[in-house]
């Protein structure tokens, strides 16, 4: 077992991606995640991987496309606005079937925004992280040991289901330290084959083409409805989820990521005072845990999601639901990160009598 | 111990960001669970800099910390900022050799500590920081002195541990200093 260390998210989550054999990092500097590419500047040239800062966040992603096409593990890293910047090159991955991986430290927005902790780009990474019909796998760590141990799990299943993958975590996670279990290697771990990739084959195979421009629209259809059929198979089988306190739960607050830990602060408070209470927390936002909440709403008189945003996650609890069950809002934003305590009034205001 | 949520606050280049991170390894060392937050942005360009460090039994929920039981300061700002967040009955320790002020609350437990003089004093200036951890380690019992030398000898880098001596130093004259 690693020895426990203290480790900033952001340094933590770079690491991890080199343990999971990530050799290619291309970036752009943006607080709140710039120790991601500072770390990894000191680090790759040690061991034979390339670090680029890239003249810009376009370029960056587009350098992530073309070493995702050459068949490496290559990821970005960014935050909110960046992330905006970089959708078109997520979108033209998203077509090419290609896996790689794309870091958002979330911060309050829209526009420059500020630079403070937030959970405003929910909308964005789980719906339209680019244009098109699409999707990418978007895990939500909520402590730094799982911005590493989600942080190799996002590689394998974008190389599994050849899709681009987000970790979607945000400022409060990425400044923070916490002790983590982290073996350190510099030996690469072996990885997937690709035979898909476009790199030199000694005119061993016919040539392989990556490619997102399709004239046809038949031909465009039937890519993108196996793209989708490809969607259902990951919507049955990766969703992720911790429930805490939730077999007797009357009242469910359902939160994820940083937000996730201000809750469950107030759902423990909560069944001190003899509340029936539990904690949802979605690990993956797409695919969304939808079983987890529809068991749930069988013995739930109500939902109160909580985020650091005006409440973007509440329509995803309310379609999981059907609507059966009512599902109420508590948010901040902006960078005001929610206190326990302001949970807890919202919580005083769901069960009401049942005190 | 019971659970330390503890904030630090001074001047950019006062060590408090160290001094975080001293308190949360010492809590690492001991087999707690811990989490260190900086302040981060503008603040800190000659700004003010804080952090929020938790030390606990059980697992850390809200690493931002709201209403301190521990509170170090280390400049007038962070003083007026912090001393009202104060739950009843924290500790709080006041570098009064930076910060004339006094607080007029009666249910907080206030310890005015000359830590800038003092550590001048001794020759050990620029450890006011670990001075003022000293005393919070007297007062609280966050780690043993025996934890605190072993976490010194840790974070200090390998070229520089001449100087874990002088931070023992520092931690003594704050730990035994009485008011």
């Amino acid at each position: 077992m690693a020895q426990k260390v203290l480790m900033k998210g952001n340094e933590a989550l770079a690491e991890a991606a080199i343990q999971a054999g990530c050799r290619h990092f291309f970036g752009y500097p943006i607080t709140p995640q710039t120790e991601v590419a500072a770390y990894m500047s000191k680090r790759m040239p040690k061991i034979g991987g390339t670090y680029l800062q890239a003249e810009s966040e376009l370029a960056a992603i587009n350098m992530v496309q073309g070493a995702a096409a050459a068949g490496v593990r290559a990821m970005t890293s960014s935050s909110s606005p960046g992330i905006s910047l970089k959708s078109e090159g997520i979108s033209y991955m998203c077509g090419s079937d290609l896996p790689a991986l794309i870091i958002n430290v979330q911060r309050g927005g829209p526009g420059l925004g500020g630079i403070q902790p937030s959970q405003s780009d929910y909308w964005q990474a789980t719906k339209a992280p680019g244009h098109g019909d699409l999707h990418v796998l978007v895990f939500a760590p909520n402590s730094v040991q799982e911005m590493v141990d989600l942080v190799s799990r996002a590689f394998d299943k974008a190389d599994e289901y050849r899709m681009p993958a987000m970790i979607l975590a945000d400022g409060m996670l990425g400044q923070m330290m916490e002790p983590v279990e982290l073996e350190i290697s510099d030996e690469p771990k072996p990885l997937p084959k690709k035979p898909w990739a476009v790199c030199g084959h000694n005119n061993e195979r016919k040539h392989n083409v990556i490619n997102s421009l399709y004239l046809q629209a038949q031909d465009l259809e039937e890519l993108v409805v196996a793209r989708f059929e490809r969607y259902k198979l990951i919507e049955e089988k990766e969703p992720m989820v911790e429930e805490y306190l939730v077999d007797d739960a009357e009242y469910i607050v359902v939160a994820y990521g940083a937000s996730a830990r201000i809750a469950k602060a107030a759902v423990r408070q909560a069944r001190e005072e003899g509340l029936k209470v539990g904690l949802i927390r979605p690990i993956t936002l797409w695919p969304f845990p939808k079983k987890a909440l529809q068991k749930a709403a069988a013995h739930t008189k109500a939902f109160l999601c909580v985020e650091m945003s005006m409440g973007q996650m509440v329509d995803d609890v309310r379609l999981a639901v059907e609507c059966k069950v009512p599902v109420s809002f508590f948010g901040r934003t902006g960078g005001i990160i929610p206190t326990p305590a302001e949970v807890i009034e919202e919580i005083h205001k769901l069960t009401g009598g049942n005190q | 111990m019971r659970d330390m949520n503890a904030v630090l606050a001074g001047f950019g280049g006062q060590g408090i960001l160290f001094m975080g991170k001293v308190i949360a390894y010492a809590g690492l060392y001991d087999d707690k669970q811990v989490s260190w937050l900086p302040s981060y942005g503008p603040e800190m360009r000659g700004g003010t800099a804080n952090c929020s460090v938790c030390i606990s039994d059980e697992p850390i929920c809200s690493p931002l910390v709201n209403n301190p039981n521990a509170l170090i300061v280390m400049n007038l700002p962070s003083f007026d900022k912090f001393i009202d967040k104060v739950v009843p009955g924290g500790i709080v320790i006041v570098d009064s050799s930076l910060i004339a002020k006094k607080t007029e609350r009666t249910d907080i437990d206030v310890h005015y500590v000359p830590a800038t003089a003092m550590a001048e004093e001794h020759g050990l200036k620029g450890l006011a920081n670990i001075v003022l951890m000293g005393k919070l380690m007297a007062l609280t019992d966050f780690c043993t002195i025996e934890t605190m030398e072993k976490t010194l000898q840790k974070i200090v880098p390998p070229k520089k541990q001449h100087l874990v001596a002088k931070n023992m130093e520092a931690v003594r004259l704050g730990a035994e200093y009485a008011e």
